[in-house]
């Protein structure tokens, strides 16, 4: 069965809508294969606009493995505006792949990356468009299996009906696992039909078969039990975990966009995993353990991507890429190799400390050095022992003063509001940090116009962190808090106009906590918003407070619940959460004694330098943590000129 | 307050770039389904094919170094070209048939780098005024299409809006429009139609030339019409397109 374009049909369409480019495939680096000379095929998509989706490092991982076995391929498809949608609907014109402009109903896989739970609603709204059933009861052996990873992953229950399956963790094999299932099944003649498939499916480790668990509920609301339905499903699933990093040098090419994204950079993992063990970190914890990509294969992937796309600028991206325990050396071999070949290096994610900013100046040896940015998080030594991220005042203000010593200009603040146990004097301690932050940098380099900017946003408690069971502020504190922070910081008409203030309202986080520590029950009321009209909740011009507010008061009540019940009520040490039966490799007690000792202020020491201290990753996975130092140096250390002397003839 | 210490704002450090010792002309075309690339969008298309291609392209000075490439007037998004313009400047002389093969090289399918010849005498700009367009109406005769034409070119000015982000704006279609003609397409009941119009501030842009014969005529056609810039150039004395990569003594 050959599948047909549906583009001479969209073709016509695209005049009439915003950014066409989008919808039009053709990357460098993109891949179409012959559909009838593959068995298993894969649309992968990222919810979201184009501009943010395209980017994706694990689609794109993921798309670049499936593509590279010669009995599958996969295309990409994302989120269509709002725009084309009505036009599509108008026309029939089903939900497509931007690679073969293939209906991403003729799939066997639609597998769907949730980096945020504010991307379900794109869910429904691609399923509809797909013209595939919207939940997994109503799909038949013809439907596609419609899979979702990435980290809401961890937590799927709130899309338990619409989903068929959900993968914890790490992708790059179990892909491949799941294409070999795929093509098992298919070619033993389908046995058992869907079932027969989705039984294969949850014998593979780290997949997640929603349907073949019952949940069952307490009169007071809370879950009384999570239980198999289908023999020879295991009770718990475990996350999977890639552990040699080297070994997975993806994405080779990385896709260059076509029309302009959110990121016009490539970007080379440099470790995955953190053990910093900030409380509030959901990716913190779920990607435990780390495992560092050595600097030798970091080297040759920055030059080989760069080959692939030519990209102007290189991100080194992890969860805290100044812990690499050569970054160093990594640092100074990129530089020394791309000094004069107009190539950029940025440390995206960096962390307070005065060795990140010579790392910073290294990375932007002979460029403008405009911002920096430093994450605090908390305003007060206090909140900061609380959320575990061990930062000084001291230490701020030395970091800064380095940085703007060394003539940048602006630095960027982190902080989030409404963390556990939080007043407001932590937060408008913020206020005072960033004006000791401009006198400092004044003095520092001399100048008036330096700039501190303070980045806040409401803190969302997510599963498989010690602030699991935490009570999230009401977006009317959070609000509040925002507010007289603000009032404070614009009080002091001399250093308050070197400081900007960016700040979200808190009401979009308290939907974020609704789906995020939300049950299956939760799944009506996303289905009603999308019936409402809600999709790009991530879009602050897209979402609305009131659409999921209305849907929760209609929905929730039915079966004893409502929207505060999720959110701002705070659990105890022996509630089942819905997400207890989906293993991170944290063990549960060891998460509730780091609650505790939140409560009690008292901080726990990143296990990297430090001994152990038995959170239940490693001997879960058989594993330790992998860190160098190599001690080796980035090869070939050839400098890389712009004005490169092609052999000429 | 303890004294501040004026310090001078940070330069880049090292030797200047190095100056552009070949400039080179370049025609490319925009079809298919990348004709909905922005400019934007093929402007960093370009850049990027350029460092694949590994060519040893000028930069300016600065901290924000730009590469030299100029570009001429660029289509609209949307409408497919055979004949765009840009000049770029490299550190060295490069055969510019290689040139041409290596951009062609790493640039998508859809874009193809037509020619490539050494700048000489007057710019590109000057070189490119204005250009030739086709216009293929499906679904419409050709008598209807003519007299619509011939209702164009008997106005004096033909006024119409456009939108902008900004808002509504004015553009005269006729008074820019050199020449236009019709011609039966492929079926009897397709139309096509060439004109050649002067580049204007703002240009004429395909939708603008709809509009115009929707006013002058009331011609609307069943199925969108699809554009394609066929050439540009300078005009001469007698109204005609002079190619302009073609060698001029």
């Amino acid at each position: 069965m050959t599948v047909e374009s549906v583009f001479p049909r969209l073709e016509p369409l695209l005049p009439q809508v915003q950014k066409p480019i989008q919808y039009v495939g053709g990357e460098l680096n993109s891949t179409t294969k012959d559909w009838d000379s593959v068995q298993v095929r894969w649309a992968l998509m990222y919810p979201d606009a184009y501009e943010v989706g395209v980017p994706n490092q694990g689609v794109m991982i993921l798309y670049e493995i499936l593509n590279e076995r010669s009995d599958c391929l996969a295309e990409r498809t994302y989120a269509v505006w709002p725009d084309l949608a009505a036009l599509m609907r108008e026309n029939d014109i089903p939900q497509f792949t931007v690679d073969g402009h293939r209906p991403v109903k003729n799939f066997d896989v639609l597998g769907v990356s949730f980096s945020t739970e504010l991307g379900y609603t794109n869910l429904l709204e691609a399923l509809d468009l797909a013209q595939i059933p919207m939940t997994a009861a109503e799909r038949t052996i013809d439907h596609p299996i419609v899979l979702g990873g990435g980290h809401a992953a961890f937590n799927p229950e709130p899309i338990a009906d619409f989903i068929d399956a959900a993968v914890l963790g790490d992708g790059e094999q179990v892909v491949g696992d799941i294409t070999d299932a795929i093509a098992g099944w298919k070619s033993a003649g389908r046995p058992d039909g869907r079932t027969g498939l989705l039984l294969r499916l949850a014998a593979i480790e780290g997949v997640y078969i929603p349907q073949f668990y019952d949940v069952s509920y307490r009169p007071d609301g809370q879950i009384e039990s999570v239980a198999p339905n289908q023999d020879g499903v295991p009770a718990v699933i475990s996350k999977r975990t890639t552990m040699n990093l080297d070994e997975w040098p993806y994405p080779k090419a990385p896709l260059v966009p076509i029309a302009e994204s959110v990121h016009e950079r490539m970007s080379v993992e440099i470790f995955r995993g953190c053990t910093r063990g900030c409380r509030f970190c959901q990716a913190g914890m779920i990607t435990r353990p780390v495992r560092e990509r050595s600097i030798t294969g970091i080297g040759e992937m920055v030059e080989r991507g760069l080959a692939a796309t030519g990209f102007e600028e290189v991100g080194l991206l992890s969860l805290s890429s100044a812990d690499h325990s050569e970054i160093g050396e990594i640092a100074k071999g990129l530089a020394d190799r791309y000094a004069d070949s107009k190539t950029s290096l940025s440390l995206p994610s960096t962390r307070v400390d005065a060795f990140n900013v010579t790392l910073a100046n290294e990375l932007s040896r002979n460029g403008r050095r405009s911002g920096l940015t430093f994450a605090p998080e908390g305003g007060s030594e206090r909140i900061r022992k609380v959320i575990n991220k061990m930062v000084s005042k001291e230490d701020l203000i030395r970091t800064v003063t380095t940085a703007y010593a060394n003539g940048w200009r602006q630095v960027k603040l982190y902080f989030m509001c409404g963390l556990p146990t939080e007043t407001d004097e932590d937060v408008l301690e913020i206020a005072e940090m960033a004006k000791e932050v401009i006198r400092a940098g004044r003095e520092a380099s001399g100048r008036n116009d330096i700039r501190c900017t303070v980045s806040i946003g409401g803190f969302v408690p997510k599963p498989h962190t010690p602030f699991q069971w935490a009570s999230q502020a009401s977006a009317a504190t959070i609000d509040r808090r925002l507010s007289r922070l603000r009032s404070e910081i614009s009080a002091d008409k001399n250093l308050g106009r070197s400081i900007g203030f960016r700040y979200h309202d808190g009401k979009p986080s308290e939907i974020e906590g609704l789906l995020s520590r939300g049950d299956r029950r939760v799944g009506a009321v996303i289905r009603k918003v999308w019936e409402a009209g809600g999709h790009f909740d991530g879009w602050s011009e897209h979402f609305s407070h009131q659409r999921w507010v209305d849907s929760a008061a209609e929905e929730l009540p039915k079966v004893g619940v409502d929207l505060e019940w999720y959110t701002v009520r705070e659990r105890d040490e022996l509630e089942i959460l819905p997400w207890d039966h989906l293993d991170s490799g944290l063990d549960k007690q060891w998460l509730w004694d780091d609650w505790l000792d939140a409560l009690d202020e008292t901080e726990v020491d990143d296990c990297r330098w430090t001994p152990c201290y038995d959170c239940g990753v490693c001997p879960g996975m058989g594993t330790d943590i992998q860190v160098g130092p190599t001690g080796k140096k980035m090869l070939p250390l050839t400098p890389v000129s712009s004005a490169i002397s092609a052999p000429r003839t | 307050m303890s004294e501040r210490r004026p310090r001078k704002q940070r330069a880049p450090t090292g030797p200047p770039p190095p100056p552009v010792a070949q400039r080179l002309w370049i025609r490319y075309t925009k079809t298919g389904r990348l004709r909905f690339m922005s400019h934007r969008d093929f402007a960093r298309a370009f850049e990027r094919a350029i460092r694949r291609a590994k060519l040893p392209i000028g930069f300016s000075a600065g901290f924000t170094p730009h590469p030299k490439i100029s570009w001429v007037g660029a289509a609209p998004t949307g409408v497919a070209s055979e004949a765009e313009y840009v000049e770029i400047g490299l550190t060295e002389q490069r055969d510019p048939e290689e040139v041409r093969v290596a951009l062609n090289d790493s640039l998508p399918a859809d874009l193809d780098i037509c020619e490539c010849v050494p700048a000489t005498g007057k710019s590109l700009a000057e070189r490119v005024t204005a250009s030739e367009w086709q216009f293929t109406f499906t679904q419409v005769s050709p008598a209807l299409l003519r007299e619509a034409v011939e209702h164009l070119i008997g106005a004096e000015q033909v006024t119409v809006q456009r939108l902008t982000q900004t808002g509504r704006k004015s553009v005269d279609v006729r008074g820019p429009l050199v020449g236009a003609s019709v011609s039966t397409g492929p079926s009897s009941d397709c139309a096509i139609m060439t004109m050649v119009v002067r580049q204007s501030t703002p240009v004429i842009r395909p939708d603008d030339v709809y509009a115009a014969l929707h006013d002058v005529a009331g011609l609307v056609p069943p199925v969108p019409p699809s554009a394609v810039r066929l050439r540009q150039g300078d005009l001469d004395a007698a109204d005609r397109l002079v190619d302009p990569l073609g060698y001029q003594p």
